[in-house]
């Protein structure tokens, strides 16, 4: 490898770059203001000959930088690829020729564009180095699965049977989680007509062949620490004796608990025992076994039966869950089923507001259930009381309009899920002194137990997102936590019933194979799979503020005994939030860095106030808004020739001195667009984009005292699909600038 | 008033459901709709029913026996089968409908005054007499079935149309006397006779 | 085209001097043009034509369309039953699907049957007239034939309900079926685009019992087609028919509408235009004359 740094800029003519630019005068700008090594102008690029150009140049010129003038960087990528050097590319179609239109009047500013975009991507590449890959790397085949019911079963014997040693770490004796308890469970394959064998006999049988699954029962897991590849766990028994392993990866599947009915006094629970909830129902079938359901108070055999739907649940009440629990209506049905299958005169009612039966499955379940004989019944359920012959249940009918006093032999509750998704560990900060018992107080007044006791500095267990549900990234990566390397599946991420979560684990298990694969390259896994570089930190810089291990989404960033952050790379998902954060600037990866941002936005030409030709800076998030301004200009839609766009990783890698740099640089106007955030968010990095918008709502305060106007900096969310909208933003600000006029900073 | 008709129904209990299963026409539907309640935005006298079909199936299941089978809403219907092709659990609610009517008819509970209860039933003598509809017959029956004074009003405001159809060739005062009939009506009339003994034995409420 | 004979089921409103004879008319000289042969299933009986329910159970409902099948069978072998009465074509199709479907009402249906010395075994495809037109003609057929195509004439086609409901013909949507304006077209005359109460129910035989609820139907069928533009109504059903064209001057006292709306059939429409004069496309049978038919069929 020459120690003499070699730039290759490389300028296309092809997809009308020829026709609508100046392509000789971009090759020159290359060489004396790009200040390139070698600059090659070409018709056609991506096509065998350019490349084979482009790589004769590297394999006999001593390129050993390579800067591409053409199309965006989400083009071409295969024919683009060159091994063993750092490669920039500058948008002259999609950025450029794409969104302008091909007239006399606009040729002189579209030419202008172009020749930013060069200046820049001969910028960008001067400060890139190829990553080498982190030195981190570790191999460990074996995975941990937390949790011993349904989803971890299924995951173990998923992975076990792909090759990957697996050890289920389970609380309690047995093996089965809450399946064990169901007498039969809902059905799962065709034709989706009656309640199937719970297959938990099965399963365990299946784990306990496998041969590579290791089950500790009556265990926890008392401390993890470490990192993809190189996860360390103590697993400690009820007696107290403890081992320690290590492992690749790690998969939270702890479950659900039900929820405690006694809370529910006016439904009856714990008034008679013959309220009973789902679960008391499932103890009734078992008891059963087939024959006639008796009822508990006097064993008489069940006449008719009640089941009140979404029984504290789906309500705002103090108490009660917000939530739906996903499962419960077709657990009734399934549960009514069990008096039919029996005897088809039982009298079942479901007495419910909306019934959701998700799946094509639970419908034809659904549609087998009213084929039965079982009545369905829209109402809201007010009261049940106990009587002398039974519990009576007091409803309105909302399809007669009528109130309704049905008495039954049995009432049955469908009352909710509660995840087992260990502490919060964003109220652990508020309760300072139950942050060492590692307990925690949840609304309904229950403490509970840490799940992973994770050694991490930012808290033991995965963070939570909604209702005490794992944040786990919905709308792109689903098994996806806030904890590289570790996977959550299972109603402990959402409620869900037992087919969906068989799908979960499964698919939870293909996610930790992959992240403990990657781990063994020193490659980051989702959604940045692949990449090699990760985060650079010049210690001597620091100034121990702790902004950067705070903000991490992923908490891969610890503190080692002297204060300072101590990064663990392979947790680290090279987002660059830290980098945005650090405001002395010590951290970078090898090929983005300040600079290789900064640098670009400072190498534009910046005409002086009088030639009316504004300048707009777009740091636009390379997972949703750089491709939707790639497909906005697909579609032939323009937005102003003043907009540099330059891509970011991620919002949250938005270090405010590109902003400083911008507006001291003389910018008029300076976009930020990133990806949704909130509860509902969509930032592929989870908190990068909510953190972009606090630091950017601190910088009104700047502006004012630069006497700025606050309308020159915006910050917006984008989706992939805002392809109208997203140039409308740059124009709507080229707009703004118009009004408030040039920037008193150009020179 | 039959026994069944002094029949105590528990509410919410399956007894009336299942009576209708079994002697209703097409009955054994009415427990599959799952009250999404488009057949009675979809029926051209929606509004005319005291009870749309959606709350009638409601009503069955929860065991109203009464109000379903002296109501007037099914006799509301016109046949169209916008409810049917519409329902998305295809429930044949036309049927249905004509079914809970007849059945209603058949226990002798079915409102007496109901118009289309009694064309329908003048439709029915009027047809089987000879195997074919004699028009004119039909027309004054209909008029007069609510008693003279009635039939002389309803025969007045009808007269121009009366008239127009006879001008028109499309009414014949012969009717009256005679009319088109089946050659083999003894035939039909001895198929119909064979055909309602067949459905009584099925049907265990035999009625008045 | 060879000539095409069909098992014919007229229904007892196109019988000579009933409310649909005109209709009747019109079909046979539709038919002699178009070279088609009806051979009348002898000794039909009524249908019952979904109003005979309060005096008729299932069965002995069934059994009266099942009769007629099992006549036609025995006397018109190897041909298609063709029904020109909307209420007789979908009774008898229903039957035949019901028997088919339900072995034991199968069974009790020939037990019935057998009474009068008959067996229905349900082999013969049952049709409606207009089905026979657009499925074994086709429109380009049927246009071959225009003498006098239909100029300026437009024309509402009230397909309604029991043509297109259950069983739809020629596979049309429910929603907005398109044959009777195709063959309109066909005729030369100018369909109404966009005529909303299309498919809507006229009262059926509610017209008879609820006079008031059926006109006000009847009421928003022929003002949609006013609205549209129509110098007349064409229908496929005889109830409709009668029901639209015979109630308007009640309407107009009521709603204080001033509607002289003519219906025609659609093989009123085909008389005329393939030549025939008004006697025989039975235009002296309607009550508000078709004066631009008239005109046409006398040139």
């Amino acid at each position: 490898m020459a120690d003499e740094i070699k730039v290759g800029a490389y300028i296309c003519k092809g997809c009308g770059l020829g026709e609508r630019l100046d392509c000789g005068q971009l090759a020159t700008i290359a060489e004396r203001e790009g200040k390139a090594n070698l600059v090659r102008e070409h018709e056609f690029l991506c096509n065998a000959e350019g490349v084979a150009m482009i790589q004769n140049d590297i394999d006999n010129e001593g390129v050993n930088k390579v800067m591409i003038a053409a199309c965006s960087r989400r083009s071409k990528t295969e024919a683009f690829s060159f091994d063993n050097v750092a490669i920039s590319r500058a948008n002259l179609r999609e950025g450029v020729i794409w969104v302008r239109p091909d007239d006399d009047e606009s040729s002189e500013t579209t030419q202008e564009m172009a020749a930013d975009y060069v200046r820049m991507g001969c910028s960008e590449i001067k400060y890139m180095t190829l990553p080498p890959g982190s030195e981190e790397t570790a191999s460990n085949n074996n995975l941990l699965v937390a949790g011993g019911g349904i989803v971890g079963m299924t995951a173990a014997i998923e992975a076990a049977a792909a090759g990957y040693p697996v050890t289920i770490v389970e609380k309690s004796g047995v093996l089965g989680g809450s399946a064990r308890d169901e007498y039969k469970r809902i059905p799962e394959s065709m034709p989706y007509t009656d309640p199937e064998d719970t297959g938990v006999a099965e399963m365990v049988a299946k784990v306990e062949g496998a041969g590579n699954i290791t089950v500790h029962l009556n265990s926890t897991i008392t401390k993890t620490s470490g990192a993809p590849g190189r996860f360390s766990a103590d697993i400690s028994t009820e007696s107290g004796s403890t081992t320690t392993e290590n492992f690749g990866a790690i998969i939270m599947a702890s479950g659900a608990r039900n929820y405690d009915a006694n809370q529910l006094p006016e439904l009856g629970y714990g008034k008679t025992p013959d309220v009973v909830d789902q679960a008391g129902l499932e103890k009734l079938a078992m008891e059963a076994n087939g024959g006639p359901i008796k009822r508990p108070s006097d064993g008489k055999e069940i006449e008719n039966v009640v089941f009140v739907q979404c029984a504290g649940q789906r309500s705002t009440k103090e108490g009660h869950l917000p939530y739906c629990s996903g499962h419960c209506c077709l657990t009734s049905i399934k549960q009514a089923m069990y008096f039919k299958d029996q005897n088809p005169n039982v009298d079942t009612n479901i007495i419910y507001s909306d019934l959701r039966t998700p799946g094509a499955g639970g419908e034809d379940f659904y549609r087998s259930g009213q084929q039965k004989g079982i009545t369905f019944t829209k109402g809201e359920v007010s009261e049940v009381t106990a009587g002398t012959g039974g519990p009576t249940v007091k409803f309105q009918d909302l399809i007669l309009d009528q109130e309704v006093n049905e008495n039954a032999d049995l009432v049955v509750l469908a009352t909710g899920q509660i995840p087992n998704s260990g502490v919060d560990i964003d109220a652990v900060e508020s309760t300072d002194n139950e942050a060492e018992e590692g307990a925690e107080v949840v609304a309904n007044e229950v403490t509970v137990e840490s799940i992973l006791n994770l050694d991490y500095r930012q808290g033991k267990d995965l963070p939570h997102l909604k209702y005490g549900f794992n944040d786990s990234h919905f709308i792109c990566f689903p098994y996806e936590t806030r904890r590289t390397g570790i996977y959550s599946a299972g109603p402990v991420r959402r409620p869900m019933d037992m087919a969906q979560a068989k799908e979960d684990a499964t698919g939870a298990a293909l996610k930790a194979i992959q992240a403990l694969e990657n781990a063994k390259l020193g490659r980051a896994a989702h959604p940045r799979s692949g990449d090699l570089s990760f985060p650079l930190f010049r210690k001597e810089g620091c100034t121990q503020c702790k902004r950067c291990t705070v903000e991490c989404p992923f908490g891969a960033i610890d503190e080692d005994e002297e204060r300072y952050p101590l990064f663990n790379e392979a947790r680290c998902r090279r987002c660059g939030t830290c980098m945005g954060a650090c405001p002395v600037r010590v951290i970078s990866f090898d090929n983005y860095s300040v600079d290789t941002v900064g640098q670009q936005l400072k190498n534009v030409d910046m005409p002086d106030e009088f030639d009316e030709k504004p300048r707009i800076l777009v740091l636009a998030c390379e997972n949703d808004a750089y491709p939707a301004l790639d497909m906005a200009a697909q579609n032939g839609n323009h937005y102003s020739p003043f907009a540099r766009v330059i891509p970011v990783r991620c919002l949250g890698s938005v270090n405010t001195i590109w902003v400083t740099d911008a507006l001291n640089s003389g910018y008029d106007g300076i976009i930020l667009m990133g990806c949704q955030k909130g509860e509902n968010y969509q930032c592929h990095f989870v908190k990068g984009s909510e953190i972009a918008h606090i630091r950017m709502s601190k910088i009104d305060d700047t502006l004012e005292s630069l006497s700025l106007e606050k309308e020159r900096v915006e910050t917006y969310e984008v989706a992939i699909t805002d392809i109208e909208r997203a140039p409308k933003l740059i124009n709507d600000m080229a707009e703004a600038v118009e009004k408030v006029g040039m920037s008193p900073f150009k020179f | 008033m039959t026994d069944a008709n002094q029949q105590m129904v528990e509410q919410y209990r399956n007894n009336f459901l299942r009576e209708v299963e079994d002697n209703v026409e097409e009955g054994e539907w009415v427990k599959m709709c799952m009250q999404c309640g488009v057949c009675s935005g979809s029926c051209p006298l929606g509004p005319h029913w005291d009870h749309p079909p959606q709350e009638l199936f409601m009503m069955i299941r929860a065991g109203k026996r009464d109000e379903v089978l002296q109501s007037s809403s099914m006799w509301m219907c016109t046949s169209c089968y916008n409810c049917i092709v519409r329902c998305p659990r295809e429930l044949p609610i036309t049927h249905i409908m004509h079914g809970l009517a007849h059945y209603a008819k058949r226990l002798g509970i079915a409102p007496k005054n109901q118009p289309t209860h009694k064309f329908s039933q003048l439709f029915w003598n009027n047809l089987t007499k000879t195997g074919r509809v004699n028009e004119l017959r039909l027309g004054l029956s209909l008029y007069f079935m609510n008693g003279i004074g009635e039939g002389i009003k309803t025969s007045l405001k009808m007269q121009k149309i009366g008239l127009g159809m006879l001008m028109t060739k499309r009414l014949t005062p012969m009717e009256l006397i005679g009319g088109h009939k089946c050659k083999d009506a003894k035939g039909l009339q001895s198929i119909l006779k064979k055909a309602e003994e067949l459905e009584a034995a099925r049907i265990p409420v035999a009625g008045k | 085209m060879a000539k095409k004979s069909y098992s014919f089921y007229p229904g007892c409103s196109s019988q000579k001097a009933a409310s649909a004879s005109n209709y009747m008319t019109s079909v046979d000289s539709m038919c002699k043009t178009l070279d088609i042969e009806l051979n009348e299933i002898p000794d039909w009986n009524c249908c019952s034509a979904s109003i005979g329910y309060a005096g008729g159970g299932e069965l002995p409902r069934l059994a009266l369309s099942a009769r007629n099948m099992a006549i036609s069978e025995k006397e018109n072998p190897n041909q298609d039953i063709v029904a020109t009465c909307a209420a007789c074509w979908l009774a008898t199709k229903e039957t035949q699907e019901r028997l088919h479907d339900d072995d034991k009402l199968m069974a009790e249906t020939n037990e019935a049957l057998a009474t009068a010395g008959l067996k229905v075994e349900g082999n013969q495809k049952i049709r409606h007239m207009v089905e026979v037109l657009i499925e074994d003609f086709g429109y380009e057929e049927m246009g071959k034939h225009v003498t006098k195509p239909l100029d300026g004439l437009k024309i509402a086609g009230y397909v309604g309900c029991q043509t297109n409901r259950p069983f739809g013909i020629d596979g049309e949507s429910y929603e907005n079926p398109k044959y009777l304006d195709k063959l309109v077209e066909t005729m030369g005359a100018e369909p109404i685009e966009n005529y909303d109460k299309k498919v809507s129910c006229c009262g059926g035989a509610l017209a008879f019992s609820e006079p008031e609820k059926s006109q006000a139907l009847i009421k928003d069928i022929i003002e949609s087609a006013y609205d549209g533009g129509a110098d007349m109504i064409v229908t496929p059903c005889p109830v409709c028919q009668m029901n639209v064209e015979v109630y308007q001057d009640h309407i107009n006292q009521k709603y204080k509408t001033n509607f002289k709306m003519p219906v025609v059939y659609y093989s009123t429409l085909m008389s005329v235009a393939y030549g025939g004069n008004g006697k025989e496309a039975g235009l002296d049978g309607q009550i508000i004359k078709a004066k631009q038919l008239e005109d046409i069929a006398s040139k």
